[in-house]
């Protein structure tokens, strides 16, 4: 699994401190309360929230240039859909990954 | 071009604006994270060009778009291609964005949208530039006429914005993105987050700053290209 990284974010501040440094912000506000929200649905079964959920997040992980766990989330919200939890294990991994992440910026 | 960012996600409105203010010609009036509240706002005011997501909970870009009587341009933006071919089925859809936006692609489809000449809003604009001498201010319920070939400045601070002109300097509760759509375009410039200059008062301009007046006003990296375009260089 690939690491999160601020590509994305470096390319679009193009070397100002005060625009990457908001973008970043936001992220870290945020991602926490996304991933509160995601688990709370989770936790009422409710597939409906469930999947914005995932929809929200998963542009946290395009932003942070997780390209493959972006696909990973596009799947599991289209199983969502379905009423499946297929790829659900996988997504929270990637939730891990990016809140251990956050932690290091 | 007035624009507005109509998207659910905080992140998603951040991103866009970013994006527009490293494209000088573009000017974000509002933004908003559902498609009802900005149905309000165009009932009552015109604008150029929409950024529409179009996967929004409840009410999606879709249903906002059956809503407009008099559509200006859109360009949508979506991390759902699956919508593509339905939005081009709309003459003034311009382009359909896939998220994340990479500044390229983003500078593509701007450049479409100013070739394409349909919005109305656009020659009511200019109408209203070649009149607009002055405006009025409202200081401790008094409104002074304010005549805009005086001001040199306009600095952003907190919840207010300090008007300075040759005379006086005022200090008035409002917001830069509001007084900006009062200020012909023609004649003044957002140089930065914080200031708004009159082009026709530089004295110089060094690598990131201009003294205008006795003050030395910075600029950002990315207002740097379309100052030097705006400037009569020899």
């Amino acid at each position: 699994m690939s690491k999160p990284n601020l590509s994305y974010i470096d390319q679009l501040s193009r070397g100002e401190e005060s625009v990457k440094k908001t973008l970043i912000d936001v992220i870290k506000t945020e991602f926490p309360q996304e991933k509160k929200d995601y688990f709370e649905s989770v936790k009422e079964n409710n597939f409906e929230k469930i999947e914005e959920n995932v929809h929200r997040l998963k542009h946290k992980f395009s932003i942070l240039g997780l390209e493959k766990s972006y696909k990973l989330a596009n799947d599991f919200e289209h199983n969502l859909r379905e009423k499946s939890i297929k790829g659900q294990q996988e997504f929270e991994k990637v939730l891990i990954i990016i809140t251990n992440y956050l932690e290091t910026i | 071009m007035n624009c507005i960012v109509i998207d659910d996600e905080n992140m998603a409105r951040v991103i866009i604006r970013t994006l527009c203010d490293q494209i000088g010609s573009l000017n974000i009036i509002d933004e908003f994270s559902d498609g009802i509240q900005a149905i309000k706002f165009l009932n009552e005011n015109n604008v150029d060009l929409i950024f529409l997501d179009i996967h929004m909970p409840n009410f999606s870009g879709f249903d906002f778009i059956k809503t407009l009587k008099d559509p200006p341009k859109i360009i949508c933006t979506t991390s759902d291609p699956r919508f593509a071919i339905e939005a081009f089925e709309y003459d003034f859809i311009v382009d359909y964005l896939l998220k994340p936006i990479e500044f390229t692609r983003f500078e593509k489809a701007i450049k479409k949208a100013e070739k394409l000449n349909i919005s109305k809003p656009i020659a009511k604009q200019s109408n209203e530039e070649i009149v607009k001498n002055d405006f009025y201010i409202n200081i401790d319920r008094r409104l002074i006429k304010i005549d805009l070939q005086s001001i040199y400045l306009i600095q952003a601070k907190g919840d207010y914005i300090n008007i300075k002109t040759e005379e006086k300097n005022y200090v008035v509760h409002s917001t830069l993105k509001k007084i900006e759509e009062k200020l012909p375009k023609s004649l003044f410039l957002k140089v930065h987050r914080s200031y708004v200059i009159n082009l026709k008062k530089i004295i110089d301009i060094e690598d990131n700053s201009v003294l205008i007046e006795k003050d030395v006003v910075p600029v950002s990296r990315s207002k740097r290209p379309e100052l030097m375009e705006r400037l009569d260089l020899l």
